[in-house]
């Protein structure tokens, strides 16, 4: 795994707790769209871990499961407009695919605030931003989503 | 014998004799009371083992997946839906299979009677829709409307969808069943409570598989839970785990499950899986119209799409 971040220590109680979140962004357009905001020093929260994908076609539940299970507290999945997606239909499969996911997600009892998806394209470097504002702010209102990482219990011997 | 069970019987040994078909799945009786189990019969002298009765609730349309040979096979409504569900996902051909189809009336839910006495069961019969249970020293009626099992009580498909042959004259539908209404009753609850109810639900699990080995939707060379790299669930029984599984089981199972109920009755502890796979069978049904196994000649949703789908929550 890329990352893995311990949340162990993370509570609501703790003021210096800033909330994890991982963003899958389609290589075609929200990623692009995360440079324009740079270039254009568009102001942005940096709680968002940025993954590549080729593609909203590509992402599977357990890239999502699998990003909660190691300690995020907010997911978000971002790619092009319907109908502009670079391999044609890519997006509207993933359309399909993430409506039942969330569906399931929050059937399961995970907060709907935690789950954040978007079409932005590359030339919206503003909505990107913004977007980024609102998602940091909804997670981190929903705290620390402790119950869906796994706890592992670490080797607690010290080195001397 | 019931009068099913002997159409069956006959259909399969016409068939076999003839060598239209190289074997018949179907069902045996069972070495314990309300316990059938499939088997593959493949001469005509030993169709005498086949039965029909209300203990049929394991799907065999699971021992179809990739055979090559030519199969009679005896499906209800929900084994002909997972048929359909493999011919459109190409996992056996239609002229390698001779369908005999079973209207159904419901199979009886083992644990739910087990549960009712205190003493151990040796017999269960059956005669038209009442269940007659039998220990030492005590015997008891049930009506069958009773203690249907929980999937078939809401069954609103009992007749085949596709057949070659009836073994029975077609069943009345059931009509005005209230599908989701569990499903309901746990979207109301906010988050904590269904975070809890799930957590309930689960304790209990050991990761043994029985729900995935008895689905006939399960057929993936290498299951997610055997990857090794990456690993996408744990293998050990980590609370987290065990919801990461039945979380992406039923998933895989999504606009694909015809809610046989094979699953929860294949579970040892006797955990409601199908909480899981219902709510996306009801998502399926609300979103996109869309009912698992009722024709071949349509794409289930997750391999098509339209482009009006509903893009509520997408900003």
């Amino acid at each position: 795994m890329g990352f893995s971040i311990n949340n162990q220590q993370s509570t609501i109680n703790n003021p210096k707790w800033e909330p994890k979140i991982v963003a899958f962004l389609c290589n075609w357009c929200s990623y692009g769209a995360a440079d324009l905001a740079g270039i254009s020093r568009l102001q942005y929260p940096p709680n968002i871990r940025v993954i590549r994908v080729p593609c909203t076609g590509r992402m599977s539940p357990k890239f999502i499961l699998s990003a909660f299970m190691n300690g995020a507290d907010g997911v978000w999945v971002s790619g092009c407009h319907p109908g502009d997606c670079h391999y044609l239909e890519g997006n509207y499969y993933a359309r399909r695919k993430l409506s039942l996911f969330k569906g399931l997600m929050e059937h399961m009892g995970i907060e709907s605030d935690r789950l954040h998806f978007s079409w932005i394209s590359s030339a919206e470097g503003t909505k990107f931003a913004e977007m980024a504002n609102k998602v940091t702010k909804a997670v981190r209102d929903a705290g620390p989503a402790n119950y869906f990482a796994k706890k592992i219990s670490i080797l607690k011997t010290k080195v001397a | 014998m019931s009068e099913r069970g002997a159409k069956i019987r006959e259909i399969s040994e016409r068939l076999l004799k003839e060598g239209k078909i190289d074997m018949v799945i179907g069902f045996r009786k069972g070495t314990l009371p309300m316990m059938n189990e499939p088997c593959l019969v493949k001469s005509p002298e030993d169709v005498k083992n086949l039965v029909w009765d209300s203990n049929c609730g394991i799907n065999l349309a699971k021992y179809l997946i990739g055979r090559k040979e030519k199969i009679g096979v005896v499906a209800k409504g929900c084994d002909s839906r997972n048929i359909v569900t493999h011919l459109i996902e190409n996992k056996i051909k239609r002229d390698q299979l001779f369908i005999i189809g079973v209207p159904c009336e419901g199979m009886i839910d083992r644990r739910k009677i087990a549960s009712m006495f205190e003493k151990e069961i040796k017999e269960v019969a059956e005669e038209k829709n009442k269940i007659i249970v039998r220990g030492s020293g005590f015997e008891k009626i049930l009506e069958k409307s009773e203690v249907l099992q929980k999937n078939c009580a809401i069954c609103i498909h009992r007749n085949p969808v596709i057949y070659d042959e009836l073994a029975a004259d077609i069943v009345k539908e059931q009509k005005n069943v209230d599908r989701y209404k569990d499903v309901r009753q746990i979207e109301s609850m906010p988050p904590e409570e269904k975070r809890d109810y799930f957590n309930d639900l689960l304790s209990p699990c050991i990761r043994c598989y029985a729900c995935r080995n008895a689905c006939p939707l399960c057929y993936c060379p290498t299951c997610f839970v055997d990857e090794s790299r990456p690993q996408w669930v744990g293998k050990g029984i980590d609370l987290t785990d065990i919801k990461t599984f039945h979380f992406l089981r039923a998933y895989h199972c999504a606009g694909r499950c015809t809610d046989c109920g094979a699953c929860e009755r294949a579970c040892p502890l006797g955990i409601d899986v199908r909480a899981f796979t219902m709510k996306l069978e009801k998502d399926c049904f609300e979103l996109y119209g869309w009912e698992a196994g009722m024709s071949k000649d349509e794409r289930p949703p997750l391999d098509t799409y339209r482009p009006d789908d509903p893009n509520d929550f997408f900003k």
